[in-house]
């Protein structure tokens, strides 16, 4: 019981205190800005730790932090090369692929308006639709292996893409596009130097969605049918072990592998947009 | 007018899809076709699947032009035909009572009930918590950015655990699946609300204190108006991947009841046609609910003036 107070002591503690940070003289501080949301989840993390070990919650329902760390540093070797199965494998070679095919789908249908007024509408639907059911289908056609799961993550990726990226390629006004024909440039030249730059932000926005989709997807179609490795697979075959201090190590490292692909994006962003107002502030 | 110069393209665009469709059935269903046309007794050519193992597909369909047709009546096709898939989703849906387990309405409808329950508790708790982070400063420090990183994590992943755990002390059924429609829908709806809720400007903010309102007045009066559009926008992310949410949810969930059920019972046993009208309905279920939405916004947005 004793643990179980001294949670809430710690929550009433770390609260009180970031309200202070927060309504404080220096709350616009970087330093600060950093520290609220640091203490707030820290917080969270030991007060898991501690309701868990004071109320005894079994490990088959819920695992302390403490646990996962110890299991995640143990069995570092299986989750690499779950890693590499699911995540340099499957999502980044579905990611590459899918990106890529909707990038040059999308120049095509800005080339011909007919594509732009049939495709797009068809696209919009598309991207709505709860498209982690081709799983099933894809991994039947493709087999097990990781290039199943890349096939998912290329068709869960395309149309977000796709939508992006022809936005961003109409972004730019009627009067730049007078300026560069007074120029004399050609088509090629255009997309070149002003339309393309000028869809930068649309396309790192369809770039950022799809890191999320991608890793979902090779996840997700995992659950049917996969090699004896991979992260879906862990998780599933774990959970039915009731080995869950497993289990949250894989979503750890998914968690982990979806925020910094996530980051890694958006740095590249950063220095690809440089010019656009949201990233000079 | 409008309407019928943007159709135009569009249904060109679908009729070449479908057209595609069925030219490509032909080259993956070629092979099974044929073996079961030898065993039949039709002559093909080469004999023998030791034969024909090696060669691609499109070599076999241009030998065997008699064995088309079949390529369209597979009993088990890896790639079904429309028509095939049609069928399939009249038989469920039209001739089965729907309380039959092999009606894909009550499958539908075991999906669907989940899917709106967890939407439901998902967007209520998301806008209590962005009316919080909008009127607390610490919170909002210290939530915000943990919502806006959740969405750059694959948080489907936890789906099976969350049902292995809720199953083992003893929650079954419908609120297993809720819950992780409701957690899917629920950071979507904060982050959107958020930011609607922060729309009214200085001015706005300023003419309503001069009108000596307070915080309540403020929230019913002006920020919760303004905030709609954001609403809605998020609404329609958080439908869909509620949707999925269930979806995932009901592959661990087994029984194989509910759309995402039907899909992993169809994968176990090869059955393309089903998993196919499985996914057919989940598309029409997502496309339902979605256009749902925009019609609740369409009508609420005009009735507060903010759309013509």
């Amino acid at each position: 019981m004793i643990y179980v107070t001294l949670a809430f002591l710690l929550w009433a503690a770390a609260w009180a205190l970031n309200v202070r940070l927060a309504n404080g003289p220096h709350a616009e501080t970087r330093t600060i800005r950093l520290a609220v949301p640091v203490l707030f989840g820290l917080t969270l993390l030991i007060m898991w730790e501690l309701i868990v070990r004071g109320l005894n919650v079994p490990l088959v329902i819920l695992p302390a932090p403490t646990q996962i760390a110890a299991t995640f540093a143990e069995q570092t070797d299986i989750l690499w090369r779950d890693f590499v199965q699911t995540f340099i494998k499957g999502a980044l070679s579905g990611y590459f692929i899918g990106c890529g095919a909707a990038f040059l789908t999308a120049l095509l249908v800005d080339r011909f308006d007919f594509l732009r007024q049939g495709l797009l509408p068809v696209g919009n639907f598309v991207a709505a639709l709860p498209i982690v059911g081709t799983a099933p289908i894809l991994v039947m056609w493709f087999g097990f292996d990781w290039q199943s799961k890349a096939a998912v993550v290329v068709v869960m990726v395309f149309f977000p893409m796709l939508i992006n990226t022809v936005t961003g390629l109409r972004e730019t006004s009627a009067m730049q596009r007078d300026l560069m024909h007074t120029y004399g440039a050609s088509p090629w030249q255009s997309l070149l130097k002003l339309r393309l730059p000028a869809a930068m932000p649309f396309i790192f926005n369809g770039l950022k969605i799809s890191t999320t989709l991608a890793l979902i997807g090779a996840i997700v179609a995992e659950f049917f049918g996969s090699p004896i490795v991979g992260m879906g697979f862990r998780i599933s075959t774990s959970v039915g072990q009731l080995a869950l201090d497993m289990v949250w190590a894989e979503i750890t490292v998914a968690a982990l592998a979806g925020s910094l692909f996530y980051g890694a994006v958006a740095l590249i962003e950063k220095a690809v947009t440089f010019w656009h107002p949201s990233q000079r502030a | 007018m409008a309407h019928v110069r943007t159709a135009g393209p569009v249904l060109v665009v679908v009729a070449a899809i479908f057209a595609i469709w069925y030219v490509a059935v032909i080259p993956m269903n070629i092979k099974d076709a044929i073996t079961q046309a030898e065993r039949a007794g039709a002559t093909v050519s080469p004999e023998g699947a030791q034969a024909r193992r090696d060669m691609s597909a499109i070599g076999l369909a241009v030998r065997n032009t008699a064995v088309i047709p079949a390529t369209y009546a597979l009993d088990r096709p890896r790639l079904p035909a429309p028509h095939q898939i049609a069928a399939e989703l009249w038989d469920t849906t039209i001739d089965k009572k729907i309380t039959s387990k092999r009606s894909l309405v009550f499958h539908g409808w075991v999906t669907l009930s989940a899917t709106l329950l967890g939407f439901a508790i998902g967007t209520a708790a998301g806008i209590l918590l962005a009316v919080g982070i909008v009127h607390s400063r610490a919170m909002d420090m210290s939530v915000m950015p943990w919502a806006i990183a959740s969405q750059t994590i694959p948080i489907l992943a936890i789906a099976p655990m969350v049902i292995v755990v809720l199953n083992s002390i003893g929650v079954q059924g419908l609120i297993p699946k809720a819950i992780i429609s409701a957690y899917l829908s629920f950071f979507p709806v904060v982050v959107g609300m958020v930011k609607g809720l922060r729309t009214p400007d200085a001015m706005q903010m300023d003419l309503l204190r001069t009108y000596n309102a307070n915080r309540n007045q403020t929230f019913w009066r002006l920020r919760l108006p303004a905030s709609l559009p954001f609403l809605f926008a998020s609404l329609k992310i958080a439908v869909a991947a509620a949707l999925v949410g269930t979806i995932v949810a009901e592959l661990p969930a087994g029984g194989g009841r509910g759309l995402g059920g039907r899909m992993l019972t169809g994968s176990y046993y090869g059955q393309m046609i089903q998993i196919w009208s499985a996914l057919v309905m989940a598309a029409l279920l997502a496309a339902g609910l979605v256009f749902l939405i925009s019609l609740i916004e369409r009508i609420s947005l005009r009735r507060l003036g903010l759309a013509s």
